[in-house]
C-alpha cells in the first residue's frame, strides 16, 4: 500500500505534528472566543488555572481525564485494529446498565471491594455485548460499522430511557434514575493523593479509585497492542487487511475480538460515573464522552501514553471551561464541543494538512531525515 | 374525531415530520454517490437552522435567512470536502468534527448575540415561510375522502415542503438522465476511470458536497423556520442521523429515499399520536420502541436480512492520483 506522504523522523510525526495541529485547532477556537466578544488570552489563564491552580479543580480535572482515558483506549484499540469504533457512547450508556444491576444487587450486602471487580465485570460484558452486534455484523455481513455503531448509540439511547424509566426507577421518586447507591458501591475518593502535595483541602471532588483502574487499563491495551500475538494480529489487520488475510489472521475473529475489547473499556467508564460520582445510575451517564475518545484517541496517536496526557488535556478543557463559565458568562461549557469539534478536525481529518510543509522544511535542513535518497522523484 | 380524520392527521404530520429527514436524506445522496461519505449531514442542519433563524430575526426576511443557511451550511460542506477531497483525510472524522462545531458553536454564539439560553427570537409570520393554500383548497373541503385529502394532505404546507418533494424527481432527474449525474455516479464507483477520462474528479466531488450544503441548508431552514418558530439548541437532535439511515435503507436512490423518509417520518408521527396507547392487535408498544425502530430497521437491512444495500465503491475511500 502506498501513501502519498514520505516519512518524517519519529518525533516530528509524533510530537511535531500533533502539537502543530494542536495549536491551529486553539488559535480557531481563540477566533470564536475573539466573536463572541471575549479576550481569548483571559480566558485561557482562567480556563488553566481553573483546571490547575487550585487542588479542587486538580481532583476534577483527573475525574474527567478518568473517563476520557476509558473511552479513548476504547477507540484506540478498535483504530489499530483499523475499525472505526464511534458506538463508545451507547457501549458506555448501556454498560452503566450492568454496573447498576452489580450494584443494585451487592450495595447493601459487602462492601465496596467486593462490589468492584463485579462491576467492572458488568461493565464489561454490557459494554462488549452493545459492541458485539456491529463487530458481528462488520465481520459476518459486511455491514459498515461506523453506520451501524451510530445506529447503536441510537438505539442504546432510547432503551436506557424504557429500562430507567419503566423498570429500574423507584414509583415514587421523580427523577429518571434508580434509586441512590448506598456504601457498598461507593468508590472511595482519591483527593487525599493531591492533598499530599500540598494543596488546601479538598471538599467535593469526585475523583476516585477508577482512575487508578483506568491506568491498569491503559497499561494491559500498550502490553495487549504491542506485547501479545493477539496485539500483533490486531495491528496487522489494522494495517493491512490483505497481509493479514495472507498471514492466516482470521478476519472475523480479530474484528470481533478487537471490538469486544473497545466496547468493554468503553463501558468502564460508566463505573466512574456511577459508583464514583453520581451513586445512581441517570439519563445520558456517558455524557458524550464516548465522542470525546474519538478526539483523544486521534489526539494521543493511539497511543496509551498519548490517551493518558490527551485526556488530562481533555479533563482540564472540562474542569476549566466550568470555571470559564462563571468568570466569562458568554462562554458556557459548550465552548468544550466546539474544541472537541476543532481538534478532531485538525488533528484527526486534516492531519496531513501541514505535514508537507513540514516535510519540505525538514528536507531543506536535512535531506537525509525523510529518507529523500531512498524515494527520491516521490513525496512531496 | 372520526377514523377517517384521524388518518388523515397522522398522514399529515408524517408529511411535516418527514420532510427535514428526506432534504437531508437528498442532501447525504448527491454526496455519497461521489464517494464523498458524510456523517456531519446532522451538524450542517444544525448550523444552517441557526443561520437562518439568526438571520431571518435580525434582517426581518425569511429569504434572507434561508440565504445565509445555505450560505453557512455550504461554508461547512467545503471544510468536509477540504479536509476530506484536498487532504485526502478521514471523511468520518472529518464529518464528526462538523457536527461538534455545529453543535457546541450554535449554542455559545445563540447565546452570546441574543441572550436567551441558546434560542434565537421567535421569528414573526413574515419571517417565516408560511403555509400555502393551494387554489381550490377551501372550495374542495366539503368533497367527501379527496376534499380533506386535498386540503388537509396536499394543501397548507410551507413553500419549503414542495420544495422536498420536488427535490426528489429534480434529484432522480440530475443523476441518472444528466452528463454531470452519470459523472458523479462514476467518480462514486470508480474516480480512476472518471479521471483517465480527463475530468477532475476533485472538482467532480467539490460539486456534489456543495449540492449536500444547499439541501442540508432549506433541511435546517425547514426546521427553525417552518416547523418552529425559531432555533432552539439542539434542535436538528439526531434527524441527521435518522436521514443517513434513510439513505442506507433506500440503497442511495432518490425516490426511495423519499418512501424511506416517509416511512421513518411515519413511525415518528405514531409514536407522538399513540403517546403509548395500546395498538390493535400488538398491544402497548414503548414510545422508546418506536422512536429507535428507524435505527433498528436500518441495521436489519445492514445485516442484509431485507435485501442488501451496497454502497458506492469509492465511498470513503480518498482519491490518489497515479504518479
Amino acid at each position: 500500500m502506498s501513501t502519498p506522504y514520505a516519512k518524517l523522523p519519529a518525533w516530528a510525526d509524533y510530537g511535531l505534528i500533533p502539537l502543530i495541529n494542536l495549536a491551529v485547532a486553539f488559535i480557531v477556537a481563540g477566533l470564536v472566543v475573539l466573536l463572541v466578544g471575549e479576550n481569548p488570552f483571559r480566558a485561557a489563564v482562567i480556563l488553566v488555572e481553573g483546571a490547575f491552580g487550585r487542588g479542587q479543580g486538580i481532583a476534577y480535572t483527573l475525574f474527567y481525564a478518568t473517563n476520557f482515558i476509558f473511552t479513548g483506549l476504547a477507540v484506540a484499540v478498535a483504530m489499530h485494529a483499523g475499525l472505526f469504533n464511534i458506538g463508545g457512547e451507547g457501549q458506555a450508556y448501556v454498560a452503566g446498565l450492568g454496573v447498576g444491576l452489580v450494584c443494585l444487587a451487592l450495595d447493601r450486602v459487602v462492601p465496596w471491594y467486593v462490589t468492584f471487580p463485579f462491576a467492572i465485570a458488568g461493565a464489561a460484558v454490557f459494554g462488549a455485548a452493545w459492541a458485539f452486534v456491529p463487530a458481528y455484523l462488520q465481520a459476518r455481513r459486511g455491514s459498515h460499522i461506523v453506520i451501524t455503531t451510530i445506529m447503536f448509540n441510537m438505539i442504546a439511547a432510547s432503551l436506557m430511557i424504557y429500562v430507567l424509566r419503566d423498570i429500574l426507577k423507584p414509583e415514587a421518586m421523580q427523577e429518571v434514575k434508580t434509586r441512590m447507591l448506598e456504601a457498598g458501591a461507593q468508590l472511595p475518593r482519591l483527593n487525599w493523593i493531591i492533598e499530599l502535595f500540598g494543596t488546601a483541602k479538598i471538599r467535593s471532588a469526585p475523583f476516585n479509585v477508577s482512575f487508578l483502574l483506568a491506568l491498569v487499563m491503559a497499561y494491559l491495551v500498550w502490553l495487549l497492542i504491542w506485547r501479545t500475538k493477539l496485539g500483533y494480529e490486531i495491528r496487522t489487520f489494522g494495517f493491512s487487511q490483505k497481509a493479514a488475510r495472507y498471514a492466516g489472521i482470521s478476519e472475523v475473529r480479530v474484528t470481533i475480538i478487537a471490538m469486544l475489547i473497545s466496547g468493554a473499556l468503553a463501558g468502564m467508564m460508566s463505573i466512574n460515573a456511577i459508583m464514583g460520582d453520581q451513586h445512581s445510575v441517570y439519563v445520558d451517564l456517558a455524557g458524550g464522552a464516548g465522542f470525546i475518545g474519538i478526539a483523544v484517541a486521534l489526539m494521543g496517536r493511539a497511543h496509551p501514553v498519548g490517551i493518558i496526557l490527551a485526556s488530562i488535556l481533555f479533563g482540564m478543557l472540562y474542569q476549566g471551561g466550568a470555571e470559564l463559565s462563571f468568570e466569562m458568562p458568554a462562554i458556557s461549557r459548550d465552548m468544550i464541543v466546539i474544541i472537541q469539534g476543532l481538534v478532531i478536525l485538525f488533528a484527526g481529518a486534516l492531519e496531513h494538512m501541514f505535514r508537507p510543509y513540514i516535510q519540505t522544511l525538514f528536507a531543506s535542513i536535512s535531506p537525509k531525515s525523510v529518507g529523500l535518497a531512498a524515494v527520491k522523484g516521490e513525496g512531496a | 374525531m372520526s377514523f377517517f380524520d384521524v388518518i388523515i392527521q397522522t398522514l399529515d404530520s408524517t408529511i411535516r415530520l418527514s420532510v427535514p429527514l428526506l432534504l437531508a436524506c437528498l442532501a447525504g445522496l448527491y454526496s455519497e454517490r461521489s464517494g464523498i461519505f458524510d456523517i456531519g449531514l446532522e451538524g450542517k442542519m444544525l448550523a444552517a437552522a441557526f443561520a437562518g433563524a439568526a438571520a431571518a430575526s435580525v434582517f426581518h426576511s425569511a429569504w434572507i435567512g434561508l440565504g445565509m443557511a445555505i450560505l453557512v451550511s455550504v461554508s461547512l460542506a467545503l471544510v468536509h470536502g477540504f479536509a476530506s477531497i484536498t487532504h485526502r483525510g478521514n471523511q468520518i472524522v472529518s464529518g464528526l468534527a462538523i457536527n461538534f462545531v455545529a453543535a457546541g458553536s450554535t449554542i455559545i454564539l445563540g447565546q452570546a448575540w441574543f441572550q436567551q439560553g441558546g434560542r434565537t427570537p421567535a421569528l414573526a409570520p413574515n419571517e417565516r415561510f408560511e403555509a400555502i393554500k393551494l387554489p381550490g383548497a377551501d372550495a374542495l373541503r366539503d368533497v367527501p375522502i379527496f376534499g380533506p385529502i386535498y386540503s388537509e394532505l396536499i394543501s397548507g404546507h410551507s413553500l419549503l415542503v414542495y420544495v422536498a418533494f420536488l427535490a426528489v424527481p429534480f434529484t432522480w432527474w440530475v443523476l441518472f438522465r444528466t452528463r454531470f449525474g452519470l459523472r458523479l455516479r462514476a467518480v462514486g464507483e470508480n474516480p480512476a476511470a472518471v479521471d483517465t477520462a480527463g475530468i477532475s474528479v476533485a472538482w467532480l466531488r467539490y460539486r456534489a458536497v456543495i449540492c449536500t450544503g444547499i439541501l442540508t441548508a432549506i433541511a435546517g431552514a425547514y426546521l427553525s423556520m417552518v416547523q418552529s418558530g425559531g432555533f432552539v439548541k439542539d434542535m436538528t437532535a439526531g434527524k441527521g442521523y435518522i436521514a443517513l439511515a434513510a439513505l442506507i435503507f433506500a440503497k442511495w436512490r432518490p425516490v426511495n429515499a423519499m418512501f424511506a423518509c416517509l416511512l421513518f417520518g411515519f413511525l415518528d408521527a405514531l409514536a407522538i399520536r399513540l403517546q403509548g396507547a395500546p395498538l390493535p392487535i400488538i398491544g402497548k408498544v414503548p414510545v422508546q420502541l418506536m422512536q429507535a425502530l428507524p435505527y433498528i430497521l436500518t441495521v436489519i437491512l445492514l445485516a442484509g436480512f431485507i435485501g442488501k444495500a451496497i454502497p458506492p465503491r469509492a465511498g470513503g475511500v480518498p482519491y490518489v492520483k497515479e504518479r
